[in-house]
């Protein structure tokens, strides 16, 4: 596809002479690079709630930043109206950071290479308002359902499409279209007149609405919100201490996103501010741990063709039998440490600053039975549902929240326990990993990362893992 | 009429005119410049401004929403068009209208959310503080050996409203703000902290010594910081951290979790929910703060709101619809973005000043944990649990005797608002949410 094909260049009539005078002028004071990118996202939602359709919600945003690189110095402006005098004045106040002669931008522009990682059947305009509809309908039913317990029930379904293109002053072009679409089902269940409990599901990807028709369905993902739900009726306190934690396959493998994924991230570590600053090359897992990073996986949430500098996305190996591999790149970031992009550089949307960040995090299957693993634990806790997570980059300490827990004892699930976080430190945690099972999962589907206000979708997955000692935060001491 | 209230009003306007009911527009306009530096030099630079608009329409009780960016005439129509379309997939709400004519209103008085000055602040002047305000922090002391660097905001911008009741608005605001992030390394022993200050005006800001010097202060004190044994133990919150778990609590208040019963709280008006020593109050009436505002997102005039007095709770917080679903009225607490039905969202929302300083009540403890910082909190609304990840320092005889980390605090909220023993005397307000320090009888830390 050439760029009059593209959606810039067919719909705004965007040209590679436009593009070579907006980066023209980024480098008219100076700077090694710069690189424009455009940005047209449109988005739908729809929300159930109460038995009723409450909300329906469409809308477009459509912007371009610019970017000027000098050194270590960043140079950013946007601009939401893509008139030449508009970008060109964001051109210039982007320059500001650079002082010196103007550096002449190359000439012509040489398409990257991309993958294809999510082609669309039928884009999400293309499909009637009423399929949104029924999704979430399906979804209400089924949830009610359940179980007779089931008292409110909230379902939602969003989708968007991103269009974006990305130029440099190196002469690089790439396009994309980027799909994106996610299920929500909250449950709220009561017995007799106790306390009530609460049960989330979702999922989703770099898909379309298709997806939640033949792979996986509503009922689905309601039915696992109230069997959430049903569970934490019968929840009594979580143990509070150091013990052994099993964690189950898929969602649980935000440890991994917390506890090595970002302090991986190139930018700490070439600062030097990451615990895990200077360690490539050192064993910061136990060998039984592989951990990679990959955007190239198909239809995953976290993937995607080329990253939001127009480098295509790679499979990074992080960490390698329990040896430190490497960190994610941005252009930056790589330029300064003298490395390469590992296809990490992402940002939220045209009014951000890329950063290396992740993609989809996950850990190799190992060889153990997840039923062994759960046997070989005399007193412990079993964790399968997660909320969130946040590490402090520095120091490594990390914390993630169960949300659906059993307590082990004697090599069996006893009781479920209430929501408790768990604690632990970067670079010590997984050197307690004993176990790896050899059922890798990946999440649904619902991830997002935060990471100096910046939101982008990630994924993570974990086989079912054996941690020998990690802190346990529940209330019964 | 400003151009961007013409442009607010003519698209409720086309709304009417294309079979809507009703409609409501937001429109919001900012421009933002950022400067960050590190280890002395600047990384980065940003200066840019945008703008949207978002309408909600009703067609009797069903409503839809949209939102754009495209300002022209046909991308506002495009706008009202898509909103009408949507309408019609909705269901019929009996609860769903715009808010009575009679509680449509601006606050009178003069709110000070807006400093002309910060639109004239050079950003020479601006690199300076950044660069002034880390170097206070690397100078404190030789163990600063690193930063994570500092940043020098601004943000200017405008609100728009209009409905087809008959109101239209608009307020400016401004902010700026400066923040630091030193390293600090002793003995193998590496830790952050940060200090902030941020202002609607220029002058309101702390100076760049002080907010350098507080952050050092703070990443100094986390050194060579120990894990302790799991135990029960008194809290103290420090005001920073208390402030997260307020804000935790706010979902517990919020008409929206009410009406579906998935609050703690819900049922549970006029009954003590919390200790004599708590009083929280909702006002975003307070000149010059980050929570004020003439109206809410629907139009409803600004007010204070008592929402637990001395222990007892008063009022949840509440915008049109969720006073409707429990019969009650609207506190003026309506929050949106640009689009949907309006949420629940806090004036300037806080734990009222007591009356002991912060100092005397760390002395009356034999032992206990002050607690600096939260990670990862998991404050569950709905059933009661809470339990995060916590930083800070060791009380031993009524002294900060030395600091813990990779610990967890864990507890029931029912039972720790119950157990607040003390508000300290130093409320102060740096963003819409705030509180003194607090003490907590007794709460679950996880150790070793």
């Amino acid at each position: 596809m050439g760029l009059s094909e593209s959606f810039f260049g067919s719909r705004f009539g965007i040209t590679a002479h436009d593009l070579e005078r907006y980066l023209s002028e980024a480098l008219s004071a100076g700077g090694e690079y710069a690189d424009l990118y455009f940005e047209h996202l449109s988005t739908s939602s729809i929300s159930m709630d109460e038995g009723i359709v409450k909300s329906a919600t469409e809308g477009v945003t459509l912007g371009v930043g610019v970017r000027v690189i000098a050194g270590e110095r960043t140079g950013y402006a946007y601009s939401d109206d893509l008139s030449p005098e508009k970008i060109r004045k964001a051109a210039r106040v982007a320059a500001c950071i650079a002082r010196g002669p103007a550096t002449i931008v190359k000439t012509g522009f040489e398409e990257a290479q991309r993958h294809d990682l999510y082609p669309m059947l039928r884009a999400p305009h293309e499909m009637g308002l009423y399929e949104r509809v029924d999704l979430v309908k399906r979804a209400n039913q089924a949830a009610r359902a359940y179980d007779a317990r089931v008292f409110q029930v909230q379902a939602s379904y969003a989708d968007s499409l991103r269009d974006v293109l990305v130029a440099t002053s190196e002469g690089r072009l790439s396009f994309d279209r980027q799909p994106m679409a996610r299920m929500g089902v909250t449950v709220l269940a009561r017995q007799g007149d106790g306390d009530p409990q609460e049960g989330h599901s979702g999922g989703g990807g770099r898909v379309t609405l298709d997806y939640f028709l033949t792979e996986k369905t509503p009922e689905y993902f309601a039915h696992e919100a109230a069997r959430q739900a049903i569970v934490q009726l019968g929840a009594t306190e979580a143990p509070a201490g150091e013990m052994t934690v099993v964690l189950g396959p898929g969602w649980p493998g935000i440890l991994l996103h917390e506890a090595v994924g970002h302090g991986l991230e190139a930018d700490f570590n070439r600062k030097k501010v990451s615990a895990f600053s200077g360690r490539v090359g050192q064993q910061v897992a136990s060998p039984l741990c592989t951990v990679i990073d990959d955007g190239t996986i198909g239809n995953r949430r976290g993937s995607l063709n080329v990253d939001d500098e127009g480098v295509a996305t790679q499979r990074n190996v992080l960490i390698e039998n329990g040896i430190l591999r490497g960190y994610l790149q941005d252009k930056l970031s790589s330029r300064l440490m003298h490395s390469q992009s590992t296809g990490s550089g992402r940002r939220e949307s045209y009014q951000q600053i890329p950063m290396p960040r992740m993609t989809n995090t996950y850990m190799l299957a190992g060889e153990s039975d997840p039923e062994e693993i759960i046997r070989s634990v005399p007193r412990g806790i079993y964790c399968t549902t997660f909320g969130g997570g946040q590490v402090d980059i520095t120091s490594g300490n990390f914390v993630f929240a169960a949300n659906e827990s059993y307590l082990i004892e004697n090599g069996r699930l006893t009781r479920p326990v209430r929501g408790a976080s768990l604690i632990g430190n970067g670079p010590e945690a997984l050197k307690y990993v004993s176990m790896v099972g050899r059922d890798l999962k990946l999440d649904e589907g619902v991830g997002i990362c935060s990471k100096e206000g910046q939101h982008v979708p990630v994924g993570v997955g974990i086989p079912t893992l054996k941690i020998d000692k990690m802190t346990v935060g529940g209330t019964a001491a | 009429m400003s151009e961007l209230e013409q442009i607010a009003s003519d698209a409720v306007k086309l709304a009417l005119a294309r079979g809507a009911t009703d409609a409501e527009c937001t429109i919001s306009d900012g421009a933002e410049f950022e400067v960050n530096v590190r280890m002395r030099e600047v990384e980065s630079v940003k200066e840019a401004g945008s703008r949207g608009a978002g309408i909600r329409v009703l067609a009797g009780q069903r409503s839809g929403s949209s939102y754009t960016s495209d300002f022209s005439a046909e991308g506002i129509a495009k706008m009202v068009n898509a909103a009408i379309e949507l309408a019609k997939l909705t269901s019929e709400d009996p609860h769903a209208g715009l808010p009575e004519p009679g509680a449509l209103g601006k606050f009178a008085g003069d709110l000070r959310l807006y400093d002309p000055a910060i639109e004239g602040i050079e950003t020479e002047w601006k690199i300076a503080q950044a660069i002034a305000a880390e170097g206070f922090a690397l100078a404190a002391d030789p163990r600063i050996a690193n930063s994570k660097g500092a940043g020098f905001s601004s943000n200017v911008g405008s609100r728009v409203f209009a409905n087809s009741r008959g109101f239209v608005g608009s307020y400016r605001t401004s902010s700026c703000g400066l923040a630091v992030q030193p390293v600090a390394v002793e003995n193998g022993s590496t830790e952050r902290d940060y200090w902030y200050t941020s202002s609607r005006t220029a002058a309101g800001l702390e100076s760049a010594e002080y907010v350098g010097r507080k952050a050092a202060e703070r990443a100094l004190r986390r050194l060579n910081s120990r894990k302790i044994a799991t135990q029960k133990a008194p809290i103290v919150f420090e005001p920073r951290t208390a402030q997260a778990l307020l804000g935790d609590l706010f979902d517990a208040v919020s008409g929206s979790a009410i009406y579906r019963q998935a609050s703690f709280l819900a049922g549970k008006l006029g009954e003590r929910i919390a200790s004599d020593a708590l009083t929280i109050i909702d006002d975003a009436t307070m000149p010059g703060l980050f929570g004020s505002s003439p109206f809410d997102d629907e139009g409803v005039a600004a007010r204070r709101t008592v929402v637990v007095e001395r222990g007892v709770l008063k009022s949840y917080l509440l915008n049109t619809y969720t006073a409707r679903k429990l019969g009650l009225k609207t506190t003026g607490n309506a929050s949106r973005g640009l689009s949907g039905a309006a949420g629940v969202g806090p004036g300037n929302f806080y734990i009222a000043a007591g009356e002991i300083a912060p100092e005397k009540i760390i002395g009356g403890l034999k032992s206990g944990l002050y607690v600096t910082e939260l990670i990862g909190t998991a404050a569950n609304t709905v059933t009661d649990d809470y339990s995060s990840g916590a930083a800070g320092l060791w009380i031993e005889n009524g002294e900060l005797a030395y600091p813990v980390s990779e610990i967890t605090i864990a507890g029931n909220l029912k039972q720790m608002l119950m157990d607040v023993e003390r508000a300290g005397a130093d409320l102060e307000f740096r963003g819409s949410i705030a509180s003194p320090t607090i003490l907590i009888r007794e709460m679950t830390i996880s150790g070793h």
